[in-house]
């Protein structure tokens, strides 16, 4: 007999990945208001591999997509519910006040306990921060089986095997329900949400949540000091041929 | 005599305390000097990993005594060789198969049990996939946010990391007790690995079975340097049209530079090169003395991995490629061209 599917799949909206982004004057952090947002790549690859999970006829009973943030989260869910979660969780939590990892994991861990989640896909990292940790972090807090940087991701009964992605190549480990994976970007190809499945995504239950519901203070750690741009990088120019290009490595020193 | 009998005075009165309020906020500016660091080792088949050292490069950084710490089937005989690094005070051995494949199951309850113990206010590892993968676990079991990826260490408790593909680079401090680093590797060289003369002592080994279990592994071999600690790199890109061509074109010139092989992510997805060649925010961060792109336009997520790398050069149709405007030496030309030409002048010089 084997388990139902229980999906969770945590999502993030971060600037789109094909906008520079600006720091601010003040030098506090990125510039956000008025710039493109989108779901974080990453997370499509987790929404889509719950998907075909169920497609490829793994007893999926449920998708949940899960974001914390500020109200503009919910398209984002609405986004994740229009490539297939059935129901989505929005936990309101201000711009100004955002989680860190930490955080995010420990809201993550009450969430999943309550909808008895037993199989979550996140992200390997948000492209925003680059931290990389909240996978990791409720694989810890659940002391839950993890698999990280997953590029292939294949469930018989209660047993998932799992292809990840490490220096050098390739390995597979395999562990018992309920289990914590993070998904790189060879692991699938995300599908683009039809018009239809974005209309009757509209109808999906998007329930509203603040932290304080499931318990979690969500104080930062960590205080931004502050961001700045990174050092510009002069390009020294073109040259004409391939001898060109030799006689110029040679005088920078680089052969 | 005396410095040392003062120093494990304190580490005693330490390990008294509670790990949790070891350092409030407001006290760790003054107890500045009671810090100490555990380094995270890598190893493999009884071999040290030299793209570890890196941690214990930013350990002498902070100050404080710095320990190595190493675990696995051979854990005793690479603490012998870990005992030569420069830099570490002491290096704890777990010896003991279970950690022979660094599965954060069980990895992460020993590195907390010896993080207690040792009562250390830093620990670090490399950014690499297994830095990646465990040191978040530790971080949770511990109740401390941790930070990623770090360029350099501005004092104990504050750092520096990129953000946003390497668009931003954040300065952030950090209020935990105990901070929970990993680093960039080309941003901390590796320790040297002779001349040190440390000791080595046995750590805890709390036994913790991993529900996960390992069944194998397909590593890419290759005779060449390998690409994150590389010199110099030879990177492709999309313009290689092919996986036929890449190989036709690349290895070649990397032959004639000496250079390990690199690739972008649109090289990767369109199965040109295997995945862990990739270059970039999601895969490898390289900063070599030379780095060359044939045929990469210079996308954000591809410049966050190399444009730290002393000189860039590259060869590309499209005069108005992004790539241009931080690369060094710029070819406009037709890489079918210019890429075996290439390859046969070095070739002529050596």
């Amino acid at each position: 007999m084997s388990t139902k599917l229980r999906i969770l799949v945590p999502v993030k909206r971060v600037i789109d990945y094909a906008v520079k982004p600006r720091v601010k004057s003040d030098r506090t952090g990125v510039e956000t208001s008025g710039v493109k947002h989108s779901l974080n790549p990453f997370d499509e690859l987790s929404i889509e591999e719950a998907v075909r999970l169920r497609e490829r006829k793994s007893p999926v009973e449920e998708i949940v997509a899960v974001s914390a943030g500020p109200a503009k989260c919910a398209d984002t869910l609405r986004t994740a519910m229009a490539m297939g979660a059935d129901r989505s969780i929005h936990v309101d939590v201000p711009e100004d006040k955002a989680l860190e990892p930490l955080g995010v994991a420990k809201l993550l861990k009450a969430i999943a306990e309550k909808e008895k989640s037993n199989l979550i896909i996140l992200g390997k990292q948000a492209i925003d921060d680059d931290s990389g940790q909240t996978g990791q972090m409720l694989a810890g807090l659940l002391n839950w089986p993890q698999a990280t940087q997953a590029c292939k991701v294949s469930i018989e009964n209660d047993t998932v095997t799992v292809e990840r992605e490490v220096d050098g190549g390739a390995e597979t480990l395999k562990a018992k329900l309920p289990m914590i994976i993070t998904t790189d970007l060879r692991l699938n190809e995300p599908r683009y949400a039809s018009l239809p499945n974005i209309m009757k995504a509209k109808k999906k239950k998007l329930e509203k949540k603040s932290l304080g519901d499931y318990g979690v203070d969500g104080n930062p750690r960590l205080k931004t000091v502050k961001v700045e741009e990174p050092p510009v990088r002069q390009g020294g120019g073109k040259v004409e041929d391939v001898d060109g290009m030799i006689a110029k490595l040679k005088e920078l020193g680089a052969i | 005599m005396l410095p040392i009998a003062r120093q494990s005075a304190l580490r005693a009165i330490r390990a008294q305390s509670n790990p949790r309020p070891l350092l409030t906020p407001s006290q760790s500016s003054s107890l500045a000097r009671l810090l100490s660091t555990l380094a995270i080792l890598e190893q493999r088949d009884g071999k040290l990993n030299t793209g570890s050292l890196g941690a214990v490069t930013a350990g002498t950084k902070l100050g404080g005594p710095v320990h190595g710490f190493v675990a696995g089937k051979a854990a005793k005989t690479v603490a012998q060789d870990a005992a030569k690094i420069q830099g570490l005070e002491k290096v704890i051995a777990v010896e003991n198969e279970a950690y022979e494949r660094g599965l954060p199951e069980n990895w992460a309850p020993l590195l907390a049990e010896n993080i207690k113990k040792g009562g250390y206010t830093h620990v670090i590892a490399a950014h690499s996939a297994f830095g990646k993968s465990l040191l978040p676990r530790v971080a949770a079991l511990l109740d401390v946010q941790q930070i990623s990826d770090v360029m350099k260490i501005e004092s104990e408790d504050t750092f520096v990391r990129p953000i946003y593909a390497g668009n931003a680079i954040l300065t952030v401090q950090s209020t935990d007790p105990t901070k929970l680093l990993t680093v960039r590797q080309t941003s901390f060289a590796p320790a040297e690995t002779e001349g040190g003369s440390a000791s080595v002592e046995d750590g805890v080994d709390p036994k913790v079975a991993s529900p996960t279990e390992w069944v194998s592994e397909n590593l890419a071999k290759s005779d060449r340097p390998e690409l994150a600690s590389a010199e110099r790199v030879v990177s492709g890109g999309r313009g290689l049209k092919s996986k036929e061509e890449f190989e036709r074109l690349i290895p070649p010139l990397a032959d004639a530079l000496g250079a390990a092989i690199g690739a972008s992510r649109a090289a990767v997805d369109s199965g040109f090169a295997d995945n862990s060649l990739q270059v970039g925010q999601t895969g490898k961060n390289v900063a070599p003395q030379l780095y060359l792109a044939a045929g990469i336009s210079g996308a954000i997520q591809h410049l966050a991995g190399m444009k730290d790398s002393k000189v860039i050069a590259c060869i590309n149709k499209d005069p108005d490629a992004p790539i241009f405007q931080v690369a060094d030496v710029g070819l406009v030309g037709d890489l079918f061209e210019k890429v075996p030409e290439l390859t046969e002048k070095l070739k002529a010089q050596s």
